[in-house]
C-alpha cells in the first residue's frame, strides 16, 4: 500500500513540476494550470453551495454562518475556534499555504439540477477550488458527481444517505457527517434497552435515496434485535398532511412507529402522529413509541413539544462538553447570538479539514489533497477521535443518541444526549452490502 | 371497517380545507371572472395570522437570572411574556394557550384588508386581460407573498399548537361498539370539520338570504344588466374578493395546529384546489364544496395500504385521474353552468 502511495506521490510531484515547466511560457492563460482552478495569485477561492431558498433555507443559512466563521479563523481573524483544539497544527491562521481564503456562495435550492448548476458556475466562473455544503443527499450525490468530473474536491455538508459514500462514492468526494447505517447501529442498543427486544415496528419513509437507505438500515438494525417489521410505507416528499398514512398504523399490531422523515416532513408526520394519540396508546400491553432516527434541532423546533421523549440520533450537539465543541460553540455563539446546528458544525469542520489537508500536502492539487485526507486520523473537532477512511472517504467517529428534552430550559435546549455510541460500534466493512455497488474510481485533478 | 371509517374521517377533514379554499376561488371566479392563483398564498397568510398573534401574545421582556447560565456560560436571560406580567400568569397563560382561536377574530380584518389591497392594487387592472395574463400575474403575486413571509418568519415550519383543552382524541370506536382505541380522531380535526361546515353555511346563507347576496348573485348571472339598473356591482364584487380572502384566511388560521405553518403551504394546496374548482364546475359554489369533500375522501381512500398494494402510487394521482374522468364525461364539471369559461 505504501509503495503505491509513494509512487503516486512521486508521479504527482513529477507531474506538477513538468506541468509547471510546460506552463511557464503561457503562465497567464488557463492552459497554464496543472489542475482545475489552480490558485495563482495571493488568494484562494472556496465555493459554498447551500440551500439559500426553498424549504431547507434556514439550515442553509446556518451552514453559511459556519463557513464564514471557518474562513475568518483560517485567515487568522476571530478567536480561532476549533483551530486551537484541532489535533493537527498545520494551519497557522495565515490563510491556506499563505494564500488568503475567499469564498463564493451558490444556492442549491435543494434541487439536484439547481445545485449542479450553481456548483458549475462557482467552479467555472469564480474559480472555486473546492465545493462544500448542502442539506440533502440527493443534492450531495449530484454535486459530488459534478466535482469528480470537474476535478475539484467536494467536502459534503449535511448528507445522511448511505449512498453518498456507498454506491455513489467518488474519489474527489469526502463526507464528515454520519450516515443511516451508523444511526441504526447506534440506536439499536438504546432501543433494545428502553423498549425491549419484542417489538413490532411500522416504518413511514420519505420516498427518495436518503429515506430508502435509512429505512433499510434501521429495519436491519432493529430486526437484528429481534424486532418484527410490520410494514414499510413510502410517503411522497412534502406530503403535507400525513393523517392518511398515520391512521392505518392504528389498525395494525405495531407498537413502534419509525419516521424516516427529515425537515418539514418530519415535523408534519410527527405532529400528526402525536395528534392521533399514538403516544398515549397501549398495544400488546406496551406503550406505543415513536422513533425519529435522524434528528435535527433546527427542524425539531417546528414540532414543538411533540418531540419530547422521542429517541433519535444526531451527528453533533452544541451541549457537548469536549474542548473542540466548547470552542466552536463559543466562537459561533459570540458572533451570532445562538448555538450552531449540526449542519453548521459539519460544514465548519469540513472547511478546516480541507484547509488542513492542503497545508499538509503542501499543494492545492485535488489528488494531493485527497491523498492527505485518506486514512487521516484527527481529534479535537467535536466528535472525539475520527478517521477519514481511505476506502470510501467516510468519517468514522462516535454517534450521539439523543432524546427530545422533557423540560427545555431555552428555545435551543431541545435535545439531550442519552448515549455516545463509540465509533467501533458503528464501523462497518467497506464492502458491506448496504454500501456496495460503486467504486471510488481515480482521483481527477481536472 | 375501522379503516374505512377512519379514512372517511380523514377525507372529510382534508375535504374541509379543500372546500374552504375552493369556495373562495370559485367565488372570485364567479364574480370577477379572475383566475386567482394567489389564493393559496392567502390561505398561507391566514395560517401566519395565527403564528403572528401567538408571537404577539408571547412578546416578552427579559430579566437576568444570575443563578442560571445560558449556552455561553453567561447569566441567563429569562423571558416573561407581557400578557403574563399584565394579567397574571393564569389569565395571561390562557390567552397564549388560546392564540389560535383568538386569531380567528384577529385575522378577519387583516384578511379582508389583504383581499381589498390585492384586488384594488393589482388584480382590477387585469379584469379585461386574457385568463393567461391573470394566471401569470396572480402566480407571480403568490411567489412574492410567500417570499415576504419567508423573509420575516424563516423557511422552517413554526409550531402553532391548539389550546390544551383540545389536545387528545375522541374515541369513536368505543362509541360505535368497536374495540377502544381503534377509531380515534383528534379533537382539533373534528373542530376543523365543524368550523368549515359553519363557514360554508354562513357564506351560502349570506348569498342566499341577504339583499347584498341577491345582488351579487344577480351580478354573477348578468353583470351588465345589474349595472344598467344603477347598481355599483364592481364595489360589491370587490367586497366579495375580501370575503373570499377572509374565508381562505380562516381556513388557514384553523389549519395551523394541524400542520405547522411554513411559507410554501399555500402552493401545496393551490393546485389541488384548482382541480377541485374545475371538477366542481367553474364558478359553481355548491360544486366547489361537493368536489372538495369528494376529492378529499377519494384521496384518503387511495392512500389505504390495501389499495396501494394493488395500485402503487395511486394516492398521488387519484385526484387528477378523477378530474380527467369527470371532465371527459361532464366537460363543465359536476355542477358547472353553461356559458362559464366558454366564451
Amino acid at each position: 500500500m505504501s509503495n503505491i502511495d509513494l509512487t503516486r506521490r512521486r508521479v504527482l510531484k513529477t507531474g506538477a513540476v513538468a506541468g509547471a515547466g510546460l506552463a511557464l511560457p503561457t503562465i497567464f492563460t488557463s492552459g497554464a494550470h496543472a489542475f482545475t482552478n489552480e490558485p495563482m495569485g495571493g488568494s484562494v477561492t472556496l465555493g459554498f453551495n447551500v440551500p439559500q431558498s426553498g424549504p431547507y433555507a434556514d439550515e442553509g443559512a446556518d451552514e453559511l454562518r459556519a463557513f464564514q466563521l471557518a474562513v475568518e479563523h483560517l485567515n487568522g481573524m476571530g478567536d480561532g475556534g476549533m483551530l486551537n483544539t484541532f489535533s493537527s497544527k498545520a494551519l497557522e491562521g495565515n490563510g491556506i499555504l499563505g494564500k488568503k481564503v475567499e469564498f463564493v456562495t451558490g444556492d442549491t435550492q435543494t434541487k439536484s439540477d439547481a445545485a449542479r448548476a450553481s456548483a458549475k458556475s462557482m467552479i467555472e466562473k469564480d474559480g472555486a477550488i473546492m465545493i462544500s455544503g448542502g442539506s440533502s443527499s440527493g443534492v450531495a450525490v449530484a454535486v459530488q458527481g459534478l466535482c469528480q468530473e470537474a476535478g475539484v474536491i467536494f467536502m459534503a455538508g449535511l448528507t445522511h444517505s448511505n449512498d453518498t459514500t456507498g454506491k455513489d462514492k467518488k474519489a474527489n468526494g469526502f463526507r464528515h457527517f454520519f450516515n443511516a447505517y451508523m444511526s441504526g447501529a447506534a440506536l439499536a442498543p438504546v432501543l433494545a434497552a428502553r423498549y425491549g427486544t419484542d417489538r413490532n415496528a411500522y416504518h413511514l419513509t420519505a420516498d427518495y435515496t436518503w429515506g430508502w437507505t435509512q429505512e433499510e438500515s434501521i429495519a436491519a438494525a432493529t430486526e437484528a434485535l429481534g424486532w418484527n417489521t410490520v410494514n414499510k410505507v413510502r410517503t411522497p416528499l412534502g406530503a403535507g398532511d400525513f393523517s392518511s398514512y398515520i391512521t392505518p398504523v392504528l389498525q395494525t399490531d405495531a407498537d413502534v412507529l419509525i419516521l424516516n422523515h427529515y425537515g418539514g416532513d418530519m415535523v408534519n408526520s410527527l405532529t400528526n402522529a402525536v395528534q392521533f394519540g399514538l403516544r398515549d396508546k397501549m398495544v400488546n400491553n406496551k406503550n406505543f413509541e415513536i422513533v425519529v432516527p435522524l434528528f435535527s434541532r433546527l427542524m425539531a423546533r417546528g414540532a414543538g413539544e411533540n418531540i419530547q421523549g422521542i429517541l433519535g440520533s444526531t451527528n453533533w450537539h452544541w451541549s457537548l462538553q469536549d474542548e473542540g465543541s466548547k470552542a466552536f460553540v463559543k466562537s459561533f455563539g459570540t458572533k451570532y447570538g445562538f448555538p450552531p446546528s449540526q449542519a453548521a458544525h459539519t460544514c465548519y469542520v469540513q472547511t478546516l479539514l480541507y484547509a488542513d489537508a492542503v497545508a499538509r500536502a503542501g499543494s492545492f492539487n485535488p489528488c494531493a489533497v485527497a491523498e492527505a485526507l485518506e486514512g487521516y486520523e484527527f481529534d479535537g473537532l467535536g466528535n472525539g477521535k475520527t478517521l477519514y477512511r481511505a476506502d470510501d472517504h467516510q468519517c468514522f467517529k462516535d454517534v450521539l443518541v439523543v432524546r427530545g428534552k422533557e423540560n427545555p430550559t431555552s428555545e435551543f435546549d431541545l435535545l439531550e444526549v442519552v448515549e455516545v455510541t463509540p465509533a467501533s460500534q458503528v464501523t462497518y466493512a467497506p464492502d458491506h452490502p448496504m454500501f456496495a455497488g460503486g467504486a471510488l474510481g481515480a482521483c481527477n485533478a481536472g | 371497517m375501522e379503516t374505512i371509517l377512519l379514512q372517511l374521517l380523514n377525507g372529510l377533514d382534508k375535504g374541509s380545507a379543500y372546500a374552504l379554499i375552493a369556495l373562495g376561488l370559485t367565488l372570485i371566479f364567479g364574480t370577477l371572472g379572475v383566475v386567482n392563483f394567489a389564493h393559496g398564498a392567502i390561505f398561507m397568510i391566514g395560517a401566519f395570522c395565527a403564528v403572528t398573534l401567538s408571537r404577539i401574545l408571547n412578546w416578552s421582556f427579559e430579566t437576568i437570572d444570575p443563578e442560571k447560565l445560558d449556552f455561553l456560560g453567561n447569566p441567563a436571560k429569562i423571558k416573561t411574556p407581557y400578557v403574563e406580567a399584565w394579567f397574571g400568569p393564569e389569565f395571561g397563560g390562557a390567552l397564549i394557550d388560546w392564540a389560535v382561536p383568538l386569531a380567528i377574530l384577529f385575522s378577519i380584518p387583516i384578511m379582508i384588508a389583504v383581499g381589498f389591497a390585492m384586488e384594488r392594487g393589482l388584480i382590477k387592472h387585469f379584469y379585461k386581460r386574457p385568463h393567461a395574463d391573470q394566471i401569470l400575474v396572480t402566480f407571480g403575486l403568490a411567489i412574492v407573498l410567500q417570499e415576504v413571509i419567508k423573509y420575516f418568519y424563516g423557511a422552517n415550519p413554526i409550531s402553532t399548537p391548539a389550546p390544551d383543552a383540545f389536545k387528545g382524541s375522541f374515541d369513536f370506536g368505543a362509541m360505535l361498539g368497536f374495540d377502544p382505541n381503534m377509531i380515534i380522531y383528534p379533537y382539533w380535526r373534528l373542530i376543523y370539520f365543524g368550523f368549515a361546515a359553519v363557514v360554508i353555511g354562513a357564506v351560502f346563507s349570506f348569498l342566499q338570504f341577504t339583499t347584498f347576496g341577491m345582488v351579487v348573485r344577480a351580478g354573477m348571472a348578468d353583470r351588465e344588466t345589474v349595472g344598467l339598473l344603477g347598481i355599483n356591482i364592481d364595489r360589491r364584487f370587490t367586497f366579495m374578493f375580501g370575503l373570499a380572502a377572509a374565508v381562505a384566511g380562516l381556513a388557514g388560521v384553523m389549519y395551523a395546529p394541524i400542520l405547522s405553518p411554513n411559507y410554501h403551504m399555500g402552493m401545496d394546496f393551490l393546485v389541488l384546489c384548482f382541480v377541485v374548482v374545475v371538477v366542481g364546475g367553474m364558478g359553481s359554489l355548491p360544486g366547489a364544496v361537493a368536489a372538495g369533500f369528494l376529492l378529499g375522501i377519494l384521496e384518503s381512500f387511495a392512500s389505504m395500504n390495501a389499495i396501494k398494494s394493488i395500485l402503487p402510487g395511486i394516492d398521488q394521482i387519484i385526484i387528477y385521474l378523477v378530474a380527467i374522468v369527470i371532465l371527459l364525461t361532464r366537460p363543465r364539471g359536476l355542477m358547472g353552468k353553461k356559458g362559464v369559461m366558454e366564451e
